[in-house]
């Protein structure tokens, strides 16, 4: 039941594969940023300080 | 898209010649429409009065697309049956034999979900649930309802069209004032116009689909005269639209140069003949419809520039 390297489907449908890959690779990329840029922000620092008060 | 072959060693298929690629499943998201959709809801973000961080602001336009392009396939799923006879369709994944309907199904209804949280996240739930409710307007209200039912489709459905802008201004600033909403009715009027001169020139597609385009149901010396009735309203609220807060000079010079053209092309289509038109193979409404793709992108475009004039004191009225 092992699944050969070599078989012919990884090659037919490599872009496929290489698409979706990308595609999450790029909703990683987003995940982090939006993470990033909210944390970062002024609401979220204001909450930041309100606790260390 | 079924995989279970591949833990076969002994698979002797053959490759299939028509198998989806990723480009396929892209496809079924309407990458046309979307590009509508990010330009309208980028001018909404942008001409939105609160300045919104450039990363959010990305994410806020793409995640609108994508929820776009769910409805997109969502639409390509329940009309497969007539994209199969519609020249015009039949080309897409569905009716090729490229991907199956319920992968259309699945593709479309996971990314609906996906659009509508991540814009929620990323901006705020009023704008999320706008998207959801875009997503079920399309969908549900358009595709599955009026679209084969009455002849005035085009006319409530393209609402759902019309939305993008107001997602844009919600996500920017959590309100709905009368601005985004411009935005909106300037894509709602010119919608049938637009579709009913696309009918005019296509007309055996939506006749032998059996949906009930005006050209249909009423004649199309009646369809005629419905494009040049849009388009007079459509003109009143356009060049209108100069005066408000997201109009300007630049606005209003594009918008009488336009909507002049516009008119002047609605009145030609409403005063030929049948046989006018066959005679020059629709040259008037063919150019009527190229007319009405650049009438949208440029008025869209005047109030994207007057919005990025404002922070230099130029744009708008004062």
């Amino acid at each position: 039941m092992s699944l050969r390297k070599s078989h012919e489907l990884h090659q037919r449908r490599f872009g496929r594969n290489l698409g979706v890959g990308l595609t999450l690779a790029a909703f990683i990329f987003i995940i982090f940023g939006l993470t990033v840029v909210k944390v970062s922000g002024t609401d979220f620092g204001m909450a930041q300080q309100e606790v260390q008060n | 898209m079924t995989d279970a072959s591949i833990n076969a060693s002994t698979v002797t298929a053959q490759p299939r010649v028509d198998e989806a690629s990723f480009g396929d499943y892209f496809a079924l998201l309407k990458p046309r429409v979307m590009s509508l959709v990010v330009f309208t809801a980028l001018v909404g973000l942008l001409a939105a009065p609160v300045p919104v961080h450039p990363f959010v602001g990305f994410c806020a336009i793409l995640f609108i697309a994508i929820g776009g392009g769910a409805s997109g396939a969502l639409n390509m799923w329940w009309d497969a049956d007539i994209d199969k006879v519609m020249k015009r369709t039949k080309g897409r994944p569905i009716p090729s034999g490229k991907v199956e309907e319920g992968e259309a199904l699945a593709l479309g209804l996971a990314l609906s979900g996906l659009s509508v949280i991540m814009l929620g996240l990323a901006t705020n739930w009023i704008a999320g649930a706008f998207l959801a409710f875009t997503i079920f307007f399309y969908v549900v209200v358009y595709t599955m309802w009026l679209k084969r039912s009455t002849p005035q489709n085009i006319v409530i459905g393209g609402a759902a069209g019309a939305f993008p802008p107001v997602i844009g201004w919600v996500a920017a600033t959590g309100s709905m004032p009368l601005e985004p909403w411009l935005m909106f009715a300037l894509t709602f009027m010119w919608t049938p116009p637009h579709f009913w001169a696309l009918a005019l020139f296509m007309r055996s597609d939506y006749d032998d689909a059996g949906v009930p385009m005006l050209t249909v149901t009423h004649g199309r010396r009646a369809t005629r005269t419905h494009i040049l009735i849009y388009t007079v309203l459509l003109s009143v609220l356009a060049v209108g639209t100069a005066f408000s807060n997201i109009g300007g000079p630049v606005y209003l010079t594009v918008a009488l140069i336009l909507n002049a053209l516009f008119l002047s092309g609605a009145w030609k289509i409403s005063r030929r003949t049948e046989a006018d038109s066959e005679a020059d193979n629709f040259k008037v409404e063919r150019s009527f419809f190229k007319l009405s793709l650049l009438y949208l992108f440029l008025h869209f475009g005047a109030i994207l520039v007057e919005a990025l004039l404002k922070p230099y004191g130029l744009g708008g009225w004062s």
